[in-house]
């Protein structure tokens, strides 16, 4: 097992270096010259009015979240699919509460209008 | 000088690498005066985590945590943050019951190094762990041979969180719908 | 790779042992994978150009170099000789990292490609999972990238790219749980030799359909690229960057797409797999080398797929993107998964090796019957989920006349009375 994970190893070291050195170079090949009107953040063209915050929207949570619930739902149902030839049948019965259970709350998230993008 | 390359040390290079990177995201964690910055070392540890998980021969588990923590936990907590501050905020890490936790810390070390340091570890590395192939497969059985009922109450307790949220977004979702 | 390995012991230098060959051949490899995904980049934006450019019955680059050949290394030089303009206030450590994260993970899903028979640089047997994990460092990385770049657009933007790739995350992972289930293993090499008999897409052509557009969405092409709609939030999350960290976020999006055409072949197309050949059994040469260009043909001509829907179709907003993610693809594919499992189960030969279990009820019609039930129930639930949508399309346009002019509808299927 372990030794799978050499090539994952040796690819993240030489991958890791790659951005590095593009940064290298390209410090190196382009003009600097900072000046206060070039630094200012973009607004198209105008003045930034008001401080960069943005407005708390429930939605990006809940979206989120919903994604974690159903994130760790495929690291339960990974090792059934693998192991699905060594299962008795009955147990796809339990899979399917299983399945069934998180759509549950996906539709409970539904009704309740959580999905609704104002 | 002779030089066997069969002889050298990867395991320790690369649990050494991990162990940086777990301990020293961690401190980072703490110690970080930006809230973000915190954020981003929690990540750096949970990847140490998921390398001590590759060297312990658990590849499933270091998949997981990857895929869950670094993945949607660590975004959930990204969101909560950027919604919740300025950007290059700064926060004090200190406050005048600093001595206080510092004590506390250290009584916390010392009884956890009392209990390891108990325990009779076995030097001999233990049983072979099962070929890579079928330890997913084992695991897939277990879950829904010895192992059902905790399978289906992490199904009751997903679907518990994800309903107890919703109810607890609902007010904010009503007034935003009014805006 | 093993023959590589096997010649470079049989040389008989000193120290080099079997696991030293073994990690310079992996070395050599990485070294491969690394610089070959970057430099497909050159490749495919000249693709892009043309290709789009034709469709839109115009020429592309033909200026820099025989036919535009040399327009990437025109671009190439022009973004590391542009100065980099770095807003005031920003956050530096993460505006300089994140780049570099985004490129990071879109060429570390390589690691698990098999590119040939023998060829594949690790057999890890959590492919699958792997991939799934690493894509999601990219959201980690835009996140980065929106909040340091201390700009109102940027987080906005940021925000909604996030939102889009979870939605489209989900019935991603749920197809490669498909893909795992008629497969019996998370490895990409096993999944590679279990279509000897037929391509997934043959036997699962709907979960296929699913992959596809959520793989498109995720990697942010048309039709689901508001993430770079230069009308409406001018750049997102890019906005503040200049110079090469904009090409680095460049380089990260098409070697992401690269990849998810590598995903597409490697999955659903049977790899390096060719039909009516067994490839696996041709001796060392002969056999990867055409195993390795069967699967490139495959990845081009999902490049080419994906080029084709940008130049052809408008855009989707994001409200329309959502609600298609949850409300639409996750309950298909859901659907899709207990129906897979349910014939994959039914079919399985059963084992009398480690732990025993009784061969499937209709295990006797074999593998011939598993592809035809499976492509069977594919068929069945894309026709009903068409129905329903359809219904549920009149029930709502119907609606919504009667609300606006109080006409009363026509009943289906009487055009024009």
């Amino acid at each position: 097992m372990l030794q799978d994970f050499e090539f994952v190893g040796l690819l993240g070291a030489i991958t890791f270096t790659i951005p590095i050195v593009t940064l290298l170079i390209a410090w190196f090949l382009r003009p600097k010259k900072p000046n206060p009107a070039k630094q200012e953040t973009y607004e198209s063209g105008m003045q930034t009015i008001g401080d960069t915050w943005v407005r708390f929207k429930v939605q990006y949570y809940i979206y989120a979240l919903i994604f974690v619930v159903f994130d760790i739902e495929a690291v339960f149902l990974f090792p059934f699919a693998v192991a699905l030839n060594q299962l008795p049948l009955y147990t796809l019965m339990w899979v399917i509460i299983f399945i069934l259970l998180l759509f549950d709350g996906l539709l409970y998230a539904w009704r309740k209008g959580a999905l609704h993008w104002s | 000088m002779s030089f066997d390359p069969s002889q050298f040390p990867f395991m320790e290079i690369a649990f050494w690498v991990m162990t940086v990177l777990a301990l020293g995201g961690g401190i980072g964690v703490v110690a970080s005066k930006n809230l973000f910055h915190s954020a981003l070392f929690l990540i750096v540890s949970l990847f140490g985590v998921s390398g001590y998980y590759v060297l312990l021969s658990a590849g499933f588990l270091a998949v997981v945590q990857v895929m869950v923590y670094a993945g949607a936990i660590a975004v959930l907590i990204l969101f909560a943050i950027m919604f919740s501050r300025r950007p290059m905020e700064k926060v004090s890490q200190a406050n005048h019951q600093w001595w206080l936790a510092l004590l506390m810390a250290v009584l916390l070390f010392a009884v956890l190094v009392g209990i390891v340091g108990l325990v009779d570890w076995p030097t001999d590395g233990g049983p072979e762990p099962a070929a890579a192939a079928t330890t997913v497969q084992q695991l897939g059985v277990a879950f829904l041979g010895s192992y059902l009922i905790p399978f289906m109450v992490v199904s009751i307790l997903l679907s518990v969180a994800l309903i107890g949220a919703i109810m607890l977004a609902r007010e904010k979702l009503e007034a935003e719908e009014m805006n | 790779m093993q023959v590589i390995i096997d010649f470079l012991v049989s040389l008989n230098i000193p120290y080099v042992t079997e696991g030293v060959a073994r990690f310079i051949v992996l070395l050599v490899f990485a070294g491969v994978v690394a610089v070959a995904a970057p430099a497909g980049l050159i490749i495919l934006t000249w693709l892009e150009r043309k290709i789009i450019a034709r469709i839109q019955d115009r020429l592309g680059p033909n200026r820099a170099g025989p036919f535009g050949w040399l327009q990437a290394f025109a671009d190439m030089i022009k973004m590391f000789t542009k100065e980099d303009i770095t807003p005031a206030n920003a956050d530096r450590a993460s505006y300089n990292i994140a780049p570099g994260l985004a490129v990071f993970s879109s060429i570390m899903v390589f690691a698990v490609i098999p590119f040939a028979p023998g060829f594949a640089g690790t057999y890890m047997n959590v492919g699958l999972l792997y991939i799934i994990a690493i894509g999601g460092l990219g959201s980690i990385a835009i996140l980065m990238a929106g909040w340091s770049s201390n700009n109102k657009y940027s987080l906005l933007g940021a925000f909604r790219a996030v939102a889009m790739l979870l939605t489209y995350e989900v019935p991603m992972v749920m197809a490669l749980v498909i893909v795992a289930i008629a497969t019996g293993s998370m490895s990409l090499v096993a999944v590679t030799e279990a279509q000897g008999s037929m391509w997934y897409v043959v036997s699962m052509p709907l979960v296929f359909l699913i992959f596809f557009l959520s793989g498109v969405a995720e990697v942010g092409r048309s039709p689901f690229d508001l993430i770079e709609a230069e009308s409406e939030i001018i750049a997102g999350f890019h906005t503040e960057y200049s110079g090469i960290k904009f090409g680095l976020f460049m380089i990260a999006e098409y070697v992401h797409m690269f990849a998810l055409s590598f995903f597409a072949a490697v999955l659903f197309f049977g790899g390096w797999q060719i039909p009516f050949i067994n490839v696996a059994t041709l001796p060392f040469p002969i056999g990867s080398i055409l195993g390795f260009l069967s699967l490139i043909v495959k990845v081009f001509f999902f490049v080419f797929v994906m080029m084709w829907l940008r130049g052809t179709l408008p855009r989707f907003r994001i409200d329309q993107l959502l609600d298609f993610g949850w409300k639409f693809l996750v309950p298909l594919t859901l659907v899709l998964l207990i129906a897979s499992a349910f014939v994959v189960r039914l079919f399985s030969p059963g084992s009398s090796t480690g732990i025993p279990v009784a061969p499937g009820p209709l295990s006797g019609l074999g593998t011939a019957g598993e592809i035809i039930a499976l492509l069977i129930t594919n068929l069945v639930i894309a026709v009903l989920t068409m129905v329903m949508v359809a219904s549920a399309a009149r029930r709502s346009r119907n609606q919504a006349l009667r609300a606006v002019s109080g006409v009363e509808p026509m009943p289906a299927g009487q055009p024009g009375k």
